[in-house]
């Protein structure tokens, strides 16, 4: 796909969503569609460390309630525009993204992944603490009352989710075709030779990490406008981080486009059947998705679907 | 002298509560730090422990103690074929650790769904004669609740040191941990060794998790509290050393339980990460690392 296409295509889906909003459409389409396109972020957020560099973050939910406690609190001072909550919060995520990288980077992708979980739990520890943004009994957030343009908050909640998730798929596309890109991918494929051949692998490291960890804060800063309460169990939700490596995986991780394939149908699977089914349910299908997907397709749906085009023109 | 008390008080308790920690680390450094497998999902595997105890207590009045070393060969046969599918799709094909990694974080999400589909989200208990009671001495009180654990995982610790240093059997696990090919050249199969090494690690789980549930309540997403300790633990004490993995429990009992004293509860598991994110900044290779 040629860069002006994708362009044109990427400004087209938000100006679709935008027209959608005038449309009368039920507003529950654009609530359940906000889940989505969050966890299109979180995916491709993910994606771009974990599928681009293969150094696996299971604390996407901590980066994620970053964002949102951030928000909170900025909310509770200053109340600033939710644009502004948005930029300060992936300052904030990113930069607990760059010292987490800079402490366990250097040392086998294994010890990363697992700073990466603790530290979840950790900031977990410290928000329950902080009563400021409510502490372990959480927080409620008063939406304003009118949005300009609008009907309802939650159309305007949809249309930024749904920036932010076109956004992050230009930014990691872009990352994907650039000279960066191709460092993360020598990363992944054989580090040390990558150090040798002169790829500043560390600071290449710490760029995915801090971009990543924006993203996800980025995510995580309308939060509070979208559920109204916060505490921090559900902000830190397990759900989050296991949706954010689910859905790359199943999708995936070598391309952009296997995060967004996997997010869009996992995700709505997951608003299906919570639903029809049960929550609890739907996460044991969201788990064993996962195990089966990296048993038996590796590659994700990208990666069969390749094979499979291959095979075909093979015969 | 109110103060010299508490302090008093606060490492013993953190002792006991050490002691306790290095039966749930024990596994994880057999499978982490000797067989290389990440088992991030090792906590979840205690919980399922404390949940099988806790049936055995409430169905069968069983004691929790008694059930977690009856239920031993159970998780041994379930850790040992447990090991033989991550083998097959994983180890065999010789791919990137990544999906080994992504396969244990949904193996531990699968088992907390599946135990709240079971048994719900509320907090279960077990009993027992000694919960409840008190020993002491002077100013210093202990309750049995913590020393009975300390009692048991002191034993299982020292029990698993003597099996891989006296028997043929443990020496050939610690053999593969460092030298996988001279371990076939002496005609043993590593394949068959690391089941068994990874069958023992998940028998562990068992007694670890009938221990926890006599220490308090157990809820299905308790795990999770324990990933940053074992871990914390495993590389602190040195990535497979039984000794080590004892020492560095200790440790973090203690730090914990002085934390919780002098600052609040609510701290606790903070310890765990400044732990392991110390030990993996300045001494990656552990207190009693090579």
């Amino acid at each position: 796909m040629k860069g002006s296409v994708f362009f044109i295509g990427a400004c087209t889906v938000v100006l679709a969503g935008l027209a959608l909003t005038r449309l009368g459409v039920n507003e529950y389409y654009f609530f359940a569609g906000y889940v989505v396109l969050q966890f299109v972020v979180l995916a491709t957020a993910w994606n771009i460390l974990g599928g681009y560099a293969g150094y696996v973050n299971f604390g996407s939910a901590g980066f994620f309630a970053i964002g949102v406690y951030c928000s909170i609190a900025l909310t509770k001072a200053f109340s600033l525009p939710l644009p502004l909550l948005i930029l300060a919060s992936s300052i904030a995520a990113g930069l607990i993204g760059l010292a987490t990288g800079y402490l366990t980077l250097r040392l086998r992708g294994v010890f990363f992944a697992i700073a990466t979980l603790a530290l979840a739990i950790v900031l977990e520890t410290l928000v329950s603490n902080w009563s400021y943004v409510g502490g372990a009994a959480g927080t409620f957030v008063m939406r304003p009352k009118t949005v300009i343009f609008f009907d309802s908050y939650v159309e305007f909640l949809f249309i930024v989710m749904l920036v932010l998730a076109v956004s992050s798929v230009v930014i990691a596309r872009t990352i994907e075709r650039s000279r960066f890109g191709r460092g993360l991918r020598a990363i992944r494929d054989e580090e040390v030779a990558a150090e040798s051949m002169g790829v500043p692998t560390l600071k290449l490291k710490l760029l995915a990490t801090t971009l990543s960890g924006a993203l996800m804060g980025a995510a995580g800063a309308p939060f509070s406008y979208y559920v109204t309460y916060v505490d921090p169990p559900s902000a830190f939700n397990l759900s989050f981080a296991v949706n954010a490596v689910a859905m790359p995986l199943i999708g995936g991780t070598a391309t952009w486009l296997g995060p967004l394939i996997g997010a869009l149908l996992l995700g709505s699977i997951q608003q299906i059947a919570t639903v029809t089914i049960s929550s609890e349910l739907n996460l044991l299908i969201v788990g064993l998705t996962l195990i089966i997907f990296v048993i038996v397709a590796p590659d994700g749906l990208v990666g069969a679907a390749r094979r499979i085009s291959k095979w075909v023109r093979g015969n | 002298m109110f103060e010299h008390q508490l302090f008093l008080n606060a490492v013993l308790s953190g002792l006991l509560l050490g002691g306790f920690y290095a039966s749930v680390s024990i596994g994880l450094t057999i499978s982490f730090g000797q067989l290389n497998i990440v088992n991030i999902a090792h906590p979840a595997f205690v919980i399922v422990g404390s949940y099988a105890a806790y049936t055995a207590n409430s169905g069968l009045g069983l004691d929790p103690i008694v059930s977690g070393i009856l239920f031993m060969p159970v998780f041994f046969a379930g850790g040992a074929v447990f090991y033989r599918v991550y083998h097959v799709c994983f180890e065999a094909r010789g791919d990137d650790p990544l999906r080994g990694l992504a396969f244990f974080f949904g193996i531990m999400f699968v088992i907390e769904v599946l135990l709240i589909i079971a048994y719900g989200v509320d907090y279960r208990l077990v009993e027992a004669a000694y919960i409840g009671e008190t020993v002491g001495y002077g100013a210093i009180t202990l309750p049995l609740r913590m020393v009975a654990p300390f009692l048991a995982a002191l034993i299982l610790t020292f029990g698993i040191q003597l099996f891989l240093s006296k028997t043929f059997t443990g020496r050939a696990i610690m053999a593969v941990a460092q030298d996988q090919i001279a371990v076939q050249l002496m005609a043993i199969n590593p394949t068959y060794i690391k089941q068994i090494a990874f069958g023992i690690a998940i028998m562990t789980a068992s007694l670890a998790g009938a221990l926890l549930i006599v220490i308090g309540p157990v809820e299905p997403s308790m795990g999770r509290q324990y990933i940053g300790r074992v871990f914390a633990i495993a590389v602190l004490g040195g990535m497979g050393s039984i000794p080590g993995t004892l020492v560095a429990a200790l440790i973090l009992g203690v730090a914990e339980s002085l934390t919780a004293t002098f600052y609040g509860p609510s701290w606790a598991p903070a310890v765990s990460f400044g732990l392991l994110l110390g030990a993996l900044a300045l001494r990656p290779q552990g207190l009693f690392g090579r």
